[in-house]
């Protein structure tokens, strides 16, 4: 293994170049897949049968706590991967389990969200527009909870091995998964709770 | 008791019980062939766990060519009950689940994994590269297919068909319409298939963007591998759309929601327009290859450069743009009005302008040639014409107003069978043909395999023509029988005969390799047909680290160049060469996606909870594994060059 050290510790060999590039192109493919689920959420929205609108039945508090614990856990993931560049393992881990426990809270209020719609009547099976409705967030929370899964067993490696250009490679590309999930989640906020309560 | 019922066939026949036997006795003696010449830890150690994109291509390769089979039986039968008028062969539930597995089979699980068979074989040795970017996920890319391929395929004798097209159009394919658990077959299978096939296509794309060997600039790869790179983007933009389709349709069907229902607000015409956002560019990415191919073979045995290769790049690259905005053309008649129309009218009709430029090019390349009618070339050459017409009749069926004469007329099948068949299938044949020699060390038998060739231009050309007169006098598709006063009878009974010399053909091309594989001269050179390109510069049989040294490229035809005009290939000397570990892992996942598909098909909750916690708990194994590959060492190197036949150049 040729380590060019010019480079940061996840970019310093030719194998983590390679993922790094796949993984961006993965994120291409998942931005095709949210792209999917807004066209249709955008066909569908309107079309509420005999259920309840999209202004019935938002909460603006749990999504603004969302929206700020979600941007915040972007913020602390920077700053783990910053810690990492340092090569401060311990500041490191802290704050990517910062990141993974904001997400938890977030992943929470979701569902805490999800019982709140089902409880006034707005379940996946409700209407055209409810099913999408709950299929987009449920797609973004599954990946939440993915990603706490995954950076999970990311820290337990990080713990393991210290920083190696495994260990470093795999907590970047973390770290590329979960600003793209805060950019979705922008776009959920805009397009789906404002546009709806307007 | 009761319990099992639910896995009965609903709509039992002699046929399909005969299968159920067939299927028993056949997995019987592969397993028990297996442990008498105890083959099992052959097979595990070196194909089931293998990494390595030559050995995962040839298994697409045998994955292709069964499925190729089964897809070619469905289709005998449609022509066989309908090669008479009121005939009884089958009924109309029957040929409904036959003209849907026919389409899911040919297109899905068997042109795809064809293609990227050739692709998996010959792009890494394009690019002199020793394998693909990911080669594990490579492996799992295949077994998840093959997972998503079997399930399909167990359907029809476990629970029944899907039935509904292999559109699977709502609300047709709602419970509603279609009651038994054949359309969750439908959501599942593809489902996990597709999750395979964006993989490799991820896999593909980082691969040739990285991977090339040194001045293998861009505009220096061989059309092949632009093609496939092209081919790959289309997957990775595509796939997705699938992905969230099946989705929505898998749980409109076991969980109530309400997408496409005609109930509470759902929309029927959202799948189908979701279907064909994926399902269009889909016919980009099996013909983009096809054509990547003809491009080899035409300047192989033209012994030219490809004519205007920069012109090549730039139609596909438009072929690819337009192939996502070109959807709603599969459905002019089903309402979104005259603008709409229009719109999506021009975007078709410019896809001929790209495909009519790669036509001209490969004219350019074969004037003035030196031609060899080999069989690969001859396929070629028969592709030529008969595309054409096909890809004519699409540009009639583009025009909107006139659309509303052909939609879902026999025209239509005519048209997409004239450019599949020789678009992708011929393609697929002179590729397999081509670098068979590569793959397997001999050469097929030229005389047969040419009879073939012919027998098979000539059998598409009689079994889909007639269907472009049956079709303007309304022969509507997907009708399971006809009066004998319509007067389709003797269009259909052409259209039997075609199909059974199609059969013929395939017969040949399989006594074909049984042949030569007995008879066939082992001893040929790595370069057999006097090719191009660098895959040809490796020794046959290709060792498993392709280049014993990474090949200096500057040409696009570098291989050409360094035997005609005497451009060094291979300067540096042996070193040590790192390759990855096989893996059981692959196959393990894709075992237990194929339990947690039938367990969704069946809504069996508990196995489909256990089955999901397994597929996580095999990730966090890959996740802590700790696995740097292995090392080739120089004396080994040395000693298996000397063996194949000396360094190279």
């Amino acid at each position: 293994m040729k380590i060019d050290q010019s480079l940061p510790l996840e970019y310093s060999t030719e194998e983590n170049r390679i993922k790094i590039l796949g993984f961006w192109i993965f994120l291409g493919a998942e931005i095709t897949l949210f792209a999917t689920l807004f066209a249709s959420y955008f066909t569908l929205v309107n079309r509420t049968g005999s259920g309840p609108t999209g202004a019935e039945i938002f909460e603006l508090t749990p999504v603004l706590i969302e929206t700020l614990l979600l941007l915040t856990s972007s913020f602390t993931i920077g700053l783990a991967i910053h810690a990492m560049r340092l090569g401060r393992q311990k500041a490191m881990l802290t704050f990517f389990g910062l990141t993974l426990l904001l997400g938890l809270g977030f992943l929470s209020l979701e569902i805490y969200e999800f019982f709140h719609y089902v409880h006034v009547g707005a379940s996946i099976q409700t209407s055209a527009f409810t099913s999408m409705l709950l299929t987009t967030l449920g797609t973004h929370g599954a990946h939440v909870a993915f990603g706490l899964f995954w950076g999970l067993c990311i820290m337990l490696q990080v713990r393991r091995d210290g920083f190696t250009p495994h260990t470093a490679n795999k907590s970047f590309i973390f770290s590329l998964y979960w600003h793209f999930l805060d950019v979705v989640w922008i776009f959920i906020f805009s397009f789906i709770y404002l546009k709806g309560m307007m | 008791m009761e319990f099992f019922q639910q896995f009965a066939p609903p709509h039992p026949s002699p046929a399909i019980y005969a299968s159920m036997v067939a299927i028993v006795l056949t997995t019987v003696a592969i397993f028990g062939g297996l442990t008498y010449f105890k083959k099992w830890g052959y097979l595990w150690r070196e194909w089931l766990t293998t990494v390595d994109h030559k050995r995962i291509g040839i298994m697409y390769l045998i994955a292709a060519l069964l499925m190729l089979f089964r897809g070619f039986v469905d289709a005998l039968m449609m022509r066989a009950q309908l090669a008479m008028p009121d005939n009884q062969l089958l009924d109309a539930q029957h040929y409904n689940e036959i003209f849907t597995t026919h389409g899911v089979v040919m297109i899905l699980f068997m042109a795809m994994p064809f293609i990227i068979a050739i692709m998996n074989y010959i792009v890494p040795l394009q690019i002199g590269a020793r394998d693909v970017a990911f080669p594990r996920l490579n492996a799992l890319s295949f077994w998840l297919f093959f997972s998503g391929a079997m399930l399909f395929n167990i359907s029809f004798v476990i629970g029944g068909s899907p039935d509904a097209g292999w559109t699977s159009y709502f609300p047709l394919a709602s419970n509603e319409f279609s009651q038994h658990v054949g359309t969750n077959y439908y959501m599942f299978s593809l489902q996990i298939a597709g999750l395979g096939t964006l993989i490799s296509g991820i896999n593909f794309a980082t691969t040739i963007l990285k991977m090339r060997a040194p001045g293998m600039t861009l505009m220096k790869m061989p059309m092949f591998t632009w093609s496939s790179f092209i081919t790959n983007i289309i997957i990775v933009f595509a796939f997705p759309v699938l992905t969230v389709a099946l989705a929505m349709g898998s749980m409109d069907r076991i969980f109530g929601t309400n997408f496409f229902t005609t109930a509470d607000g759902g929309m029927d015409m959202l799948w189908a327009n979701l279907f064909w956002i994926w399902g269009h560019p889909e016919v980009y990415i099996l013909i983009l290859p096809a054509f990547g191919l003809y491009s080899e073979i035409i300047s192989t045995f033209a012994r030219r450069n490809l004519y205007g290769y920069k012109s090549m790049v730039a139609s596909m690259v438009v072929i690819c743009l337009l192939s996502f905005v070109v959807w709603a053309h599969h459905f002019y008649t089903m309402g979104q009005g005259a603008f709409a129309n229009s719109i999506f009218s021009i975007t078709t009709m410019a896809i001929a302008v790209p495909t009519g430029v790669k036509i001209f090019n490969w004219l350019f390349t074969l004037w003035k040639g030196k031609i060899t009618i080999t069989v690969p070339m001859l396929y070629s050459m028969l592709f030529i014409p008969i595309f054409t017409i096909g890809g004519v009749t699409g540009v009639m069926l583009g025009m909107s107003a006139a659309d509303y004469q052909y939609h879902n007329t026999m025209f239509l099948v005519a048209h997409f069978h004239l450019v599949i068949i020789p678009g992708v299938m011929f393609a697929l044949l002179a590729g397999l043909t081509f670098y068979w020699p590569k793959m397997f060390g001999f050469m097929l038998n030229e005389r047969i395999g040419k009879w073939a060739a012919w027998l098979l231009a000539i059998g598409t050309c009689v079994a889909f023509f007639p269907m472009f007169i049956s079709g303007l006098d309304g022969q509507a598709r997907r009708m399971y029988t006809y009066s004998e006063a319509t007067g389709f009878g003797i269009w259909n009974m052409i259209s039997f005969v075609g199909a059974l010399a199609i059969g013929v053909a395939f017969l040949l091309i399989a006594y074909n390799i049984y042949y030569s594989t007995r008879y066939a001269s082992r001893d040929i050179s790595a370069d057999p047909w006097d090719a191009r390109t660098l895959e040809w510069s490796t020794h046959t049989p290709v060792p498993v680290y392709n280049f014993a040294v990474v090949p200096q490229v500057n040409s696009d035809q570098a291989f050409w160049d360094a035997k005609k005009h005497g451009h060094v290939l291979f300067k540096d000397g042996y070193k040590d060469i790192h390759m990855p570990n096989n893996s059981g892992l692959p196959i393990i996942m894709a075992g237990i996606f194929f339990v947690w598909g039938f367990s969704f098909v069946f809504s069996l909750w508990l196995p489909a909870i256990v089955t999901t916690i397994a597929i996580f708990a095999c990730m966090a194994y890959q996740s802590f594994e700790k696995d740097d590959g292995y090392h080739i060492h120089v004396d080994t190197i040395e000693k298996t060059e000397r063996k194949l036949g000396g360094h190279k150049q």
